[in-house]
């Protein structure tokens, strides 16, 4: 039944395809290698292949997204000799993760508002402090909070590169470092065409937790004080085992 | 071989922090300290967030002191009385340390206190401890065999209830033990420490324990306090890292072995000496990155979302 369905589905799809794709000449298609990203205990980092084909013109950006967070940025000043914590401010809705690929320059692909309508480009990303403040009181802590999630990774510092395969085929691969966070992710593909966003596509990507390293973080947060208990008990066995096994020694 | 830490939420190499709890294991070993102190420092270098690092070795300090403690009590070196009422003083101060350590969590101090806390008590403990070790060394040297004159009485030992430690062979209020294990138990939650290495000076000097039973005691109790602090860091912070403690166990177990048996072959004074320098290494480290400036001024701290 379902099977059925989906056979259906994708063949008019297909033929809505077709029968759109010589007539206005808008086309873009897109997909990634892998669905689903599984951190496991051995987890060092993914890749992911994203591939996708459009009717030859124009240039195509693909945005990769993580789920959003609320983060707080913390500048250190010096009192008296040492460096405290001092002023902070919280940003609202930041994606865990961002990256970008486009097969030109960011910046040679649309006039800056057309990439900040999109958030194309880290430059071009919303990211609201919660309470609101003057411009250049802000400006220094979003601008940290980009540099400090570039250095961990987390943040492309430049697009990386889309390479075509003939005039209509693409694509690129996205780096997941080690440190990436679970959750809902979303990939953007958008076809560019004399600086205007013709047609856009977003593929949902799952990174998720598995296996003993979910289980433990899943008993760490739901049962806290199963877990501690735990905790204890294991490290007490352990060392009255070792305590045993290095007595006849 | 890389594994992910489940609590940390870092992939790092295995056999680094087997090494770590190796070498600390040798160290405590050797010197007869529980290595907390060494420990959690070396985690924060590592790349561990010092909540989950603290947190973290209050659990494996606890595995760590099970088998001490074990050694001791074998040879009758526990003095429990002494214990039980440290014990209280440790519980109740451990539980006030962990609160401490969720408030200032909130308030992004955290990290700046426990590394000022380090900084203070390393600090005097190895100057303390260079400064005996050298009078020991001199005395040594002009007359072999004098030793230091036990128990000076000071205001300290004045306060009321007064109560007999018969394994200690002592009379003091028991205030005194009292207040020293609230003390360490602040401590030993906000410093991820057992506690030992302020600890066991104090009962030395401050209580005037013979010394035979100073490092049973002193272990018996720390078992406990360290296990109130894992258990109530699991349950307010979500801090403690299984898999990570297990790894540090492991290696710190061999190398305790390995520690203890080379400590045979060494003087006291120069094992003394060698475990101050080290203590002021690690102090001049984290009081250098205090006052240095930091490579970002800026950090980020992640309130809610995965």
């Amino acid at each position: 039944m379902d099977r059925a369905r989906t056979i259906m589905a994708v063949t008019l799809i297909a033929a809505a395809a077709l029968s759109a794709a010589p007539a206005s000449a808008e086309y873009l298609a897109a997909d990634l290698s892998d669905r689903r990203i599984t951190i496991t205990l051995g987890f060092a980092g993914a890749k992911v292949l994203l591939f996708g084909a459009t009717d030859g013109e124009g240039d195509v950006a693909v945005v990769v997204r993580g789920p959003e967070q609320s983060v707080v940025v913390r500048r250190k000043d010096r009192l008296s000799g040492i460096w405290v914590n001092r002023a902070s401010m919280r940003f609202e809705g930041v994606p865990a993760f961002y990256r970008v690929a486009s097969s030109r320059p960011v910046a040679e692909l649309a006039s800056p508002a057309v990439l900040s309508r999109h958030e194309i480009g880290v430059d071009h990303l919303h990211l609201p402090a919660k309470i609101r403040a003057p411009e250049e009181v802000t400006r220094p802590f979003r601008e940290a909070l980009v540099r400090l999630r570039q250095r961990d990774g987390l943040y492309g510092a430049d697009a990386a590169p889309i390479a075509f395969l003939d005039d209509r085929l693409f694509r690129t691969t996205v780096d997941f470092p080690a440190t990436v966070a679970p959750g809902a992710y979303m990939v953007e593909v958008f076809l560019i065409r004399d600086g205007q966003v013709v047609i856009a596509q977003s593929r949902p990507l799952f990174i998720s937790k598995e296996g003993v390293s979910a289980e433990i973080f899943d008993a760490a947060h739901r049962f806290p004080a199963f877990y501690g208990i735990v905790a204890v008990f294991c490290a007490l066995v352990a060392g009255w085992l070792a305590a045993v096994m290095f007595r006849k020694v | 071989m890389q594994i992910y830490l489940p609590i940390a939420e870092v992939a790092v190499n295995v056999f680094l922090f087997l090494g770590l709890g190796g070498a600390v294991g040798f160290l405590s070993g050797l010197f007869g300290v529980g290595g907390g102190f060494l420990m959690t420092p070396l985690l924060i270098f590592n790349g561990i967030p010092p909540v989950v690092a603290v947190a973290t070795e209050a659990n494996h300090v606890v595995g760590a002191s099970v088998s001490g403690v074990l050694a001791h009590w074998r040879r009758g070196n526990v003095d429990f009385k002494m214990g039980l009422v440290l014990l209280v003083g440790g519980l109740v101060g451990s539980t006030v340390g962990v609160w401490l350590f969720s408030v200032l969590r909130g308030l992004g101090q955290i990290d700046l206190v426990i590394v000022l806390a380090y900084v203070v008590f390393l600090g005097i403990i190895a100057t303390l401890m260079l400064g005996e070790s050298a009078r020991a060394m001199l005395r040594h040297r002009r007359r072999p065999g004098a030793g230091r004159k036990r128990r000076q009485h000071i205001w300290l030992h004045g306060l009321p209830f007064k109560t007999r430690f018969r394994a200690s062979r002592l009379y003091i209020s028991a205030l005194l033990p009292l207040g020293l294990g609230f003390l360490v138990g602040v401590l030993a939650a906000i410093m991820g420490v057992g506690g030992g290495f302020v600890m066991i000076p104090a009962m030395i000097y401050l209580l005037g324990m013979p010394t035979s039973v100073v490092p049973g005691t002193s272990l018996f109790q720390i078992i406990f306090v360290t296990a109130n602090v894992t258990f109530l860091q699991a349950v307010n912070n979500q801090t403690v890292d299984v898999m990570l403690a297990l790894v540090l166990l492991v290696g710190g177990v061999i190398g305790a072995q390995i520690g203890s048996h080379v400590s045979t072959k060494l003087r006291g004074e120069q094992m003394r000496v060698l475990l101050a320098l080290l203590v002021l290494v690690v102090c001049g480290k984290l009081a250098f990155d205090l006052v240095a400036v930091p490579a970002d001024v800026y950090s980020t701290f992640v309130l809610t979302g995965p």
